[in-house]
């Protein structure tokens, strides 16, 4: 073990054990925690509290807003990552960092921008409402917001992957007679895809645990646009003797979905690698 | 099909890349374009080919001015230096892509991908990914799958450039087979004078945007039309002369007259005169007189001809000496030894004779 792992750059043991105690106490024993405070309740009780008719349209939301706003991510994202590499254009530089920003942004202040411009009255809803487009307290308002969290991950993972894409593949696929699309589909969609999902993924991700900005934009209606992590909280509001344990358990049921599906994009995103 | 670019100019902001290139090759012929880096040769070739768009001049296949067509129109076969493989998919489809696209049916396309792979012995890596390869297959699966929709133009851009000797020398004599057999006009870049001579039938040689000659390689090798073209084909020892009455005499001082035809009328002058290797002769006696002393510094043995290079200490010259095995044999030459060497012709060119 220390054999295979000896290297030009000492450190392994001190490295290793770092690691391995800083997921300890940041990751692994928090939500250890969280199961162990949902295993306290029966089993009669653990269903009746995570499998209800409202619990299952605040996951189904939850799950299904993440994921349209993580598939839109990746079509915006990759668009916006070929604009910054391919080409150049005056305030290229402004327009890069203004991709940083909803990194930096509250994302309570998303919220609170968003909701205001898609009211009725807003500067977007007033135009929009009378053609039947809700931005605000709708489905559609939680993907919106999630959309402009979720795209910068796009970006980014993509950027480095385009700048050091082979473009002479690109030409030799034109000159063997394939059209743009083709070039493009057969050619550089391959190489990008590994890099795509990984955003996908990391987009996706910060959809399912986003919060403080669909707070502000979904009006939070039970069965409608109420997410998990909101039933979390007004389950927590209720006060009765086993509501913090039922909000764990819902908790716990976010976690291990959460996990199996970025398990299951890792894997896809290890065979786009390889093929 | 006979290609023929006409009047082609291209810059890249200041830099000239191109300065009102003409260049023919006709139907058939395999042609090497010439020339140090940043000469030009490349950007001549992807205008040829549609990857670049020239500032101004035309491109001809036969009659055709095709100046206008897509790279994908112009059906060129291309092969870049470092192969541009499609990583993703294996080498079978990668020769296969070009007829894919084409919509050739399936079963043609299997008998032409492994006929192409049968030609260069590559049947057994036909599932196997292009990072598998070693540099000499990928530059084959490279040239196949260029030659796979049957152009009829053929271009390729240093193609064995980052290969070692051996497989340099294998890849040349498949490129020739494969120009013979398939009846393709052919364009290749390069800034090795070696493999020009060695595979084209017609060099261009370019430097700076100009084209300095073209012609049969040995043409340009015998006839060299001026110093630059002479300094590029190598081997070559450059001495300054001083031109005094009608004779090239050595040095500044010096007596031994170089055997070169002069120009105009002869008015005294310096210059730089350029002998070849094989245009001087080393001999243990000053027979003819018309010699200078030489010190033997190296002696490389290993080739069709013994190299030994010799320090004129009169001069100040470093000279390239190329003698036969047997002349080799016979004068038994041995490093630091001082010998005569004598000048059997040379060449001067009239550009630059300066007073």
């Amino acid at each position: 073990m220390a054999q295979a792992n000896a290297r030009v750059l000492p450190g392994y043991r001190l490295s290793i054990s770092f690691t391995l105690f800083y997921l300890s106490v940041l990751v692994i024993i928090p939500l250890g925690a969280c199961v162990v405070t949902a295993t306290q309740l029966s089993w009669e009780q653990f269903r009746a509290a995570v499998w209800t008719e409202r619990a299952r349209a605040a996951y189904a939301l939850t799950f299904g807003a993440a994921l349209v706003a993580a598939t839109i991510s990746g079509v915006v994202g990759l668009l916006i990552a070929w604009v910054l590499v391919r080409y150049e254009f005056p305030g290229k530089r402004i327009v890069d960092s203004l991709v940083d920003l909803p990194f930096a942004l509250p994302t309570a202040v998303a919220g609170l921008v968003f909701s205001n411009l898609y009211v009725a009255n807003g500067w977007l809803g007033r135009f929009l409402v009378p053609l039947g487009i809700e931005g605000a307290y709708s489905r559609f308002a939680i993907v919106l917001v999630l959309t402009f969290i979720g795209f910068p991950f796009v970006v980014r993972t993509l950027q480095p992957v385009l700048e050091a894409l082979d473009t002479e593949a690109e030409e030799a696929a034109a000159l063997l007679g394939a059209s743009r699309w083709q070039t493009f589909r057969r050619i550089t969609l391959p190489a990008l895809l590994p890099g795509l999902l990984t955003g996908f993924a990391l987009a996706f991700a910060r959809g399912l645990g986003e919060y403080g900005s669909v707070v502000f934009v979904s009006g939070n209606m039970p069965f409608k646009t109420e997410i998990a992590a909101f039933l979390i909280v007004s389950r927590l509001e209720e006060g009765r003797p086993n509501s913090y344990r039922e909000a764990t358990a819902i908790a716990t049921v976010l976690l291990c979905a959460s996990f199996l599906m970025l398990v299951v994009i890792n894997r896809l995103e290890a065979l786009s690698r390889r093929a | 099909m006979s290609i023929t670019a006409q009047n082609v100019t291209k810059r890249f902001g200041d830099f000239v890349a191109l300065d009102n290139v003409t260049v023919e090759c006709p139907a058939g012929a395999l042609v090497a374009l010439l020339g140090p880096s940043g000469g030009g040769k490349t950007t001549l070739l992807r205008i040829i080919a549609g990857l670049e768009v020239p500032d101004s001049g035309t491109v001809l296949f036969r009659d055709d001015d095709i100046s206008k067509r897509s790279a994908r129109d112009r059906n060129v076969g291309f092969v870049f230096q470092h192969y541009a493989l499609f990583r993703h998919m294996t080498v079978f489809e990668n020769v296969a892509f070009g007829l894919r696209v084409r919509k050739w049916p399936e079963q043609k396309v299997r008998d032409r991908v492994k006929e192409l792979l049968h030609l260069v012995r590559l049947e057994e890596k036909a599932a196997q990914y292009p990072a598998n390869l070693s540099g000499g297959q990928k530059q084959r699966i490279a040239l196949v799958r260029a030659l796979a929709p049957e152009p009829k133009v053929l271009l390729l851009d240093e193609p064995f450039g980052a290969l070692d000797a051996k497989v340099r020398a294998e890849l040349r004599d498949w490129l020739r087979r494969f120009h013979d057999e398939l009846h393709v006009t052919s364009i290749f870049v390069t800034h090795d004078q070696e493999e020009a001579f060695e595979v084209a039938d017609r060099v261009v040689v370019l430097n700076k945007g100009r084209i300095e000659q073209q012609g049969m390689p040995i043409e340009v090798f015998e006839h060299p039309a001026n110093e630059f073209v002479m300094d590029f084909l190598g081997n070559v020892n450059k001495l300054p002369v001083r031109v005094e009455g009608g004779r090239a005499l050595l040095g500044e001082t010096g007596t031994v007259e170089l055997p070169a035809k002069l120009f105009g009328n002869g008015a005294s002058g310096r210059t730089d005169a350029y002998i070849r290797p094989h245009e001087l002769d080393i001999s243990r006696t000053a027979d003819g007189g018309n010699c200078m002393l030489g010190r033997i510094v190296h002696i490389n043995p290993a080739g069709s001809v013994v190299k030994v290079r010799l320090l004129a200490e009169d001069f100040g010259l470093m000279i390239n000496v190329d003698v036969t095995p047997d002349r080799y044999k016979a004068l038994a030459l041995k490093p630091n030894e001082t010998v005569y060497v004598t000048p059997k012709s040379a060449k001067i060119f009239e550009s630059d004779y300066s007073i």
